[in-house]
């Protein structure tokens, strides 16, 4: 990662953490969750908080379809670490690869609800304009999203346009396949605190 | 049913935290790199792209910003704020065209 701080900035304790979970999972600790020890009570421990809060809290939208929330925020900021890391928890969430390849690839032939593309299709506006009307959103809602639903939409792009952002800037290192398949099962399992 | 603002509590102490905790860089300039304003010459090229374009972020500008004085923990924490300060100017307008929606 960039500046070299982080990568060799940490205290014994991240230091062995990291070294166990090498151990165990037989993977490096991803980048994403190796920046969140780097000095914690800065960034790291309210960040996570808020992921989880956004990702694995109380919402009508599944874990799936956060994940590709994730994912396609990620990649409309094009950020490969994230793009890859959410497509493949996205894919496991709702065993179905080719879905979600589908919508990342062509959101508007992609098989899935009007719902959750309209919602997308807010998220992608807001990410690559910066903003959105209440036009933008009435299209939302009279697709059948609830007010609450497009509440927690925008929560799950606050978090990952701020995550995209660190993991360009920080260079965040490219995972093996196997690697980010670890890593969306542990999201999957443990979540983001 | 009372709306949950759980997330925007959340969101308001990260975005506290990062402009008035305790930091090395001081907490004008971190401020400044949440507003992606009147920043320094050899700070603007890093924290715009983060804000802006941060796929385009390079060595070259973290090594232009290290070159002018700045250290590696200031760059990490201006970095945190640009990003988070991008993020939470389109958070707040989401959430703004939302309530505009009711009306």
């Amino acid at each position: 990662m960039r500046p070299g701080v982080l990568d060799h900035g940490y205290g014994i304790g991240p230091k062995l953490l990291f070294r166990l979970i090498r151990l165990v999972s037989r993977h490096p600790v991803p980048d994403a969750a190796k920046v969140t020890f780097y000095r914690p009570d800065f960034y790291g421990n309210h960040a996570k908080k808020f992921t989880q809060a956004a990702m694995r809290g109380p919402s009508e939208w599944s874990v799936g379809d956060r994940e590709l929330m994730a994912a396609y925020v990620s990649k409309v900021n094009d950020a490969p670490f994230c793009i890859a890391a959410h497509t493949a928890t996205s894919s496991r969430a709702y065993e179905d690869e080719a879905t979600v390849g589908a919508v990342l690839a062509d959101l508007d032939s992609a098989p899935i609800g009007e719902a959750l593309k309209a919602t997308l299709r807010l998220l992608g506006k807001l990410t690559r304009e910066g903003t959105v009307n209440a036009d933008d959103v009435r299209a939302v809602l009279s697709a059948g999203v609830s007010r609450a639903q497009v509440e927690d939409a925008l929560a799950v792009g606050f978090a990952f346009n701020t995550t995209d952002r660190l993991a360009n800037a920080f260079a965040f290192e490219m995972l093996s396949q196997d690697g980010f398949e670890a890593g969306a099962n542990y999201l999957l399992k443990r979540g983001y605190a | 049913m009372p709306a949950d603002h759980t997330k925007r509590s959340l969101h308001q102490r990260l975005v506290d935290r990062v402009l008035q905790g305790p930091g090395e860089a001081p907490s004008d300039l971190r401020a400044r790199a949440f507003a992606n304003a009147e920043l320094p010459e050899a700070l603007h090229p890093l924290l715009d792209k983060v804000a802006s374009s941060s796929a385009q972020v390079t060595d070259a500008d973290f090594a232009a910003a290290l070159e002018a004085g700045f250290t590696e923990d200031q760059l990490f924490e201006l970095v945190v704020c640009a990003a988070a300060g991008e993020s939470t100017r389109q958070y707040e307008a989401g959430l703004a065209a939302l309530d505009g929606a009711a009306q």
